[in-house]
């Protein structure tokens, strides 16, 4: 599994009036890992969205190499989603394959049992009856993470997955993103912890401010020794 | 006595065609109720309800009581004011309920002034339906409209849980939540215009609403929540179109009452999240902790 790079021109990205991003060139390289920091409002979030498709793009261009919408999967922060939303965890880990099924084609006992093995995966086995509105902050997560799994996807962008969840969880899913990492995925995760970045990340990019450059200072391995 | 209280009014052939049109109509609106609900938009069928009536006030002005013209109208009407609405909730810096409720106080004031302005129609009739009115014309168009709308829902399906569970990942994914939330709102109009002979434009939602809000007492799954909603609903267009026929009161204010009582009923002892329900919770809690 090897995405193409994904590159950025000359990017600026606007909220409402602000100019969030400002001329940010460079490349995430095929199968790397980079944690995207910077203080509040510095435009994380909307970078991620952006790359993702989901925020306008102001200035200069992303490229993405090709990769279909469907090639691209995206952890939302858990706050986005409606958890009080009557549904099973099972339909939600299936719900990571409606990218590629479509909205029409039905989904199978085969793909069900998928999203099971997902589950037990992310260490939440025989939950998939369960509804999402009985579930700890942690275990939300979990599922979510399940739902990755099942849209197996080369790339993945992930808004702050550990900062809602106990530490086990973290550790846990830690782990996955690791595993995700070894498979040549290309990873993007927006983090406030700034340990775990620099002992587990190789790549690191560092949102400062309207005039941000992805200078190597910044873009250096922090994990390099 | 329980024959002439139960069975002797549908042998007459208006309240057989009303009940026919309210059963139809209790299969295809609750469901998008629910989903209403889900989706926080519970004021939006208010806007729908009023906003409608200014169409409705025209179609007949055009064309005089024909059922098609005020239909039409108040189909066209009610997309109108969804657009509206839609263009106004995506923040222009006001509260998106304040604008909401702007848009309805407008159209309810305008269509009543609409509709005051011409002879020959009875305001309350047109506000709170009528069950003398509803002739085969509006029976066909109330069968036909949930005809329609129970397959585009489930064909929309998928998306639309998408769409309310989670936008960003729909969006991320590459389907478009703009297209499923427009056909759904117009099933939402079209429920609502269809409905408006037997039970007036201002009370047809409540049997799109008040059954899907108190659906949420009887089951935990979206499925189940669906189901209990229109099972709700059939039962109050039965007790509804029964006791307008009994007491005088017309059959949209009836029908809403009794779905009105049903959720009060669902609400204090339903099987879930119910009063009932929480009360023996408290029981359990407060004897775990004794033992503790």
């Amino acid at each position: 599994m090897t995405p193409p790079p994904i590159t950025l021109d000359h990017l600026t990205l606007r909220h409402g009036e602000r100019t969030v991003v400002s001329n940010l060139s460079g490349v995430f390289a095929p199968g790397s890992m980079t944690a995207l920091t910077g203080d509040n409002g510095a435009g994380k979030t909307t970078l991620l969205r952006a790359l993702a498709g989901l925020h306008p793009v102001a200035g200069g261009r992303i490229d993405r190499g090709g990769l279909a919408p469907a090639d691209i999967a995206m952890l939302p922060q858990v706050s986005e989603l409606d958890r009080t939303f009557p549904i099973t965890c099972r339909d939600v880990v299936a719900l990571g394959l409606a990218g590629r099924v479509g909205a029409f084609t039905g989904i199978g006992l085969a793909q069900l049992r998928q999203a099971e093995a997902a589950l037990a995966a992310v260490g939440l086995p025989n939950l998939g009856n369960r509804g999402i509105g009985a579930l700890s902050a942690g275990q939300f997560q979990r599922v979510l993470f399940a739902r990755l799994m099942l849209q197996d996807a080369p790339v993945l962008l992930l808004d702050e997955p550990f900062s809602a969840v106990d530490t086990t969880t973290a550790h846990d899913l830690l782990a996955i993103l690791r595993r995700w990492h070894r498979e040549g995925r290309t990873i993007i995760t927006v983090l406030h912890d700034l340990d775990m970045v620099r002992a587990h990340f190789p790549d690191t990019l560092c949102l400062a401010g309207a005039d941000t450059v992805w200078a190597p200072s910044v873009w250096t391995p922090r994990e390099a020794a | 006595m329980i024959y002439d209280l139960l069975v002797a009014p549908f042998a007459l052939g208006f309240m057989r065609r009303a009940l026919a049109g309210c059963l139809a109509l209790s299969c295809a609106a609750p469901p998008l109720g629910v989903f209403l609900v889900l989706r926080r938009m519970s004021l939006m069928s208010d806007v729908m309800q009023h906003g409608v009536l200014p169409g409705i006030a025209l179609g007949a002005a055009v064309a005089g009581l024909s059922v098609w013209a005020m239909g039409l109208g108040g189909v066209l009407a009610g997309l109108i004011v969804a657009l509206l609405a839609g263009w106004l909730s995506r923040g222009h810096g006001a509260r998106e309920d304040s604008q909401l409720a702007g848009v309805y106080l407008i159209a309810l004031a305008l269509g009543v002034a609409l509709i005051s302005a011409q002879r020959g129609i009875d305001l309350t009739h047109v506000l709170f339906g009528s069950v003398l009115a509803v002739d085969d014309m509006a029976l066909f168009a109330m069968a036909g409209v949930a005809t329609i709308a129970l397959p585009v829902l489930a064909l929309i399906w998928r998306p639309l849980i998408l769409e309310s569970l989670d936008p960003g990942f729909l969006a991320a994914t590459g389907g478009r939540g703009a297209v499923w939330h427009a056909l759904f709102l117009a099933l939402v109009v079209l429920c609502v215009v269809s409905g408006f002979v037997a039970l007036g434009t201002l009370m047809s939602v409540g049997l799109m609403m008040l059954p899907a809000i108190g659906a949420r007492h009887w089951s935990a799954s979206l499925a189940g929540q669906i189901r209990a909603s229109v099972v709700l609903a059939i039962l109050s267009s039965v007790v509804g179109l029964l006791l307008s026929y009994h007491t005088d009161i017309p059959a949209g204010p009836a029908i809403v009452l009794t779905a009105g009582a049903a959720w009060i009923a669902g609400t204090l002892c339903g099987p879930h999240a119910s009063l009932r329900e929480s009360m023996s919770g408290h029981r359990r809690v407060n004897a775990a902790g004794k033992i503790g």
